[in-house]
């Protein structure tokens, strides 16, 4: 009889199911944040300056969707845009509904930092001749960005633990993965923590991402 | 004759019930120095305002060298115009405000070439080069790469001038430009806006500072609860106020 298998043994026979599910987990994670950085920046400039019927839809998304467990918005997009003929995979509902989830906060974020903003800089854009759009990204966007990146780290990383909800409508993210693993190896305690340090790494890797935008952008 | 650079006829603007500006007709001819001086409340900088449309009005026209600002008017129907052109109309104006509103987010310099390169379409070169003879110009060159926060007051509002007038504006526009001011910094600006003058750029200036008023305006225009009380040669205005208005509002202006 063989001796039995050590921890770190099975972990290197797993280790393809566990780095593809830590790849799965990224990319869920990638995505929401991306489409719902676009997203909520579109959403935040229409809380701040778009007209009543604009800022009116804008104020009831964000509102409903901020007010929603995430565990909700990932089963409602897997079961019911399905009823009404829209088929998604589970990785597309799953990303569908981070990605309105993060756009949420991202909307929130962005049109906290634009009110923070003196409105002499909007006019004095506006005096030397600027358009909107050009006011926006050369004399808003940069001090709104400033002002908005720690919050925004801080939401991608939420992002991050919400990756593991999908693990619920049979997405083979990284805890999902884990829990396969153990329901084969055992170990249940190591692979928890095992995945628990994976997803530290993860969330580590995006806030000293974030410092590092911080320190160049900031003026001093 | 000349025609006029400015012209305001009928200049009317509320803020919900309350009518500031009651119907006010102003004209301007190239290269002179208006101030406007009156109590706060009195509608001074809300004409200014309305000239380069950071507020919109509800009557009256304003026309700088014949062209509408702001509005059309066609069969009777009075529309606002579009965002774009309305931002190439405020480019025909500079302005600097109290507050001088900075971009804390760029130098001096950028400061002064942001709308050169975007509004003016000039190259990175050219924009250079002229923002660094406006800076020059304010007394600034040596601060060009500092961020506003690195500079006092006085050289903040200065860059402003700078960032202003380097759009080469018809008009220039000055809201109360020294009143955020500490008192020791507030000749150095005083200096910039009068050196302007004498190079015959057309000025409207809001002003507290009396007896600058008097030295640089060709004209002064009193306002009053929001119609001109009073307009004419500072000398004459400042030596003889025909209303009584004027008098008390310059028997408690204080002249430094």
């Amino acid at each position: 009889m063989t001796p039995p298998l050590s921890f770190f043994e099975i972990v290197w026979l797993a280790r393809w199911p566990l780095l593809y599910g830590l790849g799965t987990t990224v990319a869920i994670s990638a995505l929401a944040i991306l489409g719902g950085t676009v997203l909520g920046t579109g959403l935040g400039l229409a809380l701040t300056y778009g007209n009543r019927a604009m800022r009116g839809i804008a104020r009831v998304y964000t509102d409903v969707i901020r007010g929603t467990p995430v565990l909700v918005l990932v089963l409602a997009s897997f079961y019911i845009l399905g009823t009404v003929g829209l088929d998604l995979s589970a990785f597309q509902a799953g990303v569908l509904a981070l990605t309105l989830f993060c756009a949420s906060h991202v909307g929130e974020i962005t049109r906290g930092a634009l009110q923070t903003l003196h409105k002499g800089q909007t006019e004095a854009a506006k005096a030397i001749g600027l358009t909107f759009g050009q006011t926006f990204r050369y004399v808003l966007g940069p001090q709104a960005l400033r002002l908005a990146l720690p919050p925004l780290i801080n939401t991608a990383a939420e992002m991050v633990k919400a990756s593991t909800l999908l693990s619920v409508i049979g997405v083979a993210e990284l805890l999902l993965r884990t829990q396969e693993v153990i329901s084969r190896a055992f170990h249940s305690l190591e692979f928890y923590l095992l995945a628990g340090l994976l997803y530290f790494l993860v969330n580590f890797a995006i806030e000293r991402l974030g410092r590092y935008v911080e320190r160049r952008v900031s003026l001093a | 004759m000349t025609a006029n650079l400015l012209e305001i006829r009928d200049l009317r603007k509320s803020y919900g019930p309350v009518e500031v500006l009651k119907g006010v007709d102003c004209d301007v001819r190239a290269g002179e120095v208006i101030s406007i001086i009156g109590s706060s409340g009195s509608g001074k900088t809300t004409i200014l305002r309305c000239v380069n449309m950071l507020e919109e009005f509800e009557g009256g026209t304003i026309r700088i060298d014949g062209e509408e600002i702001g509005y059309s008017t066609a069969g009777g129907q009075r529309k606002r115009k579009a965002e774009k052109e309305i931002a190439r109309q405020r480019a025909l104006t500079g302005m600097a405000f109290q507050q001088f509103n900075l971009f804390p987010h760029m130098t001096a310099l950028e400061n002064v070439t942001l709308g050169l390169t975007l509004v003016r379409r000039m190259g990175r070169e050219e924009a250079r080069a002229l923002g660094e003879t406006w800076l020059d110009r304010v007394g600034l060159l040596q601060r060009k790469d500092y961020y506003p926060a690195k500079l006092s007051g006085g050289q903040q509002q200065r860059v402003a001038i700078a960032r202003a007038i380097a759009m080469s504006p018809r008009l220039m526009l000055f809201d109360e430009v020294t009143s955020a001011l500490d008192p020791e910094l507030v000749a150095e600006v005083l200096q910039v806006v009068r050196s302007l003058a004498d190079d015959g750029m057309t000025m409207l200036l809001v002003t507290h500072e009396m007896r600058f008023a008097y030295e640089v305006s060709s004209r002064v225009i009193f306002m009053n609860g929001g119609r001109i009380g009073e307009e004419g040669n500072p000398r004459e205005m400042f030596a003889a106020p025909k209303t009584e208005r004027l008098a008390a509002f310059l028997q408690s202006s204080r002249f430094n």
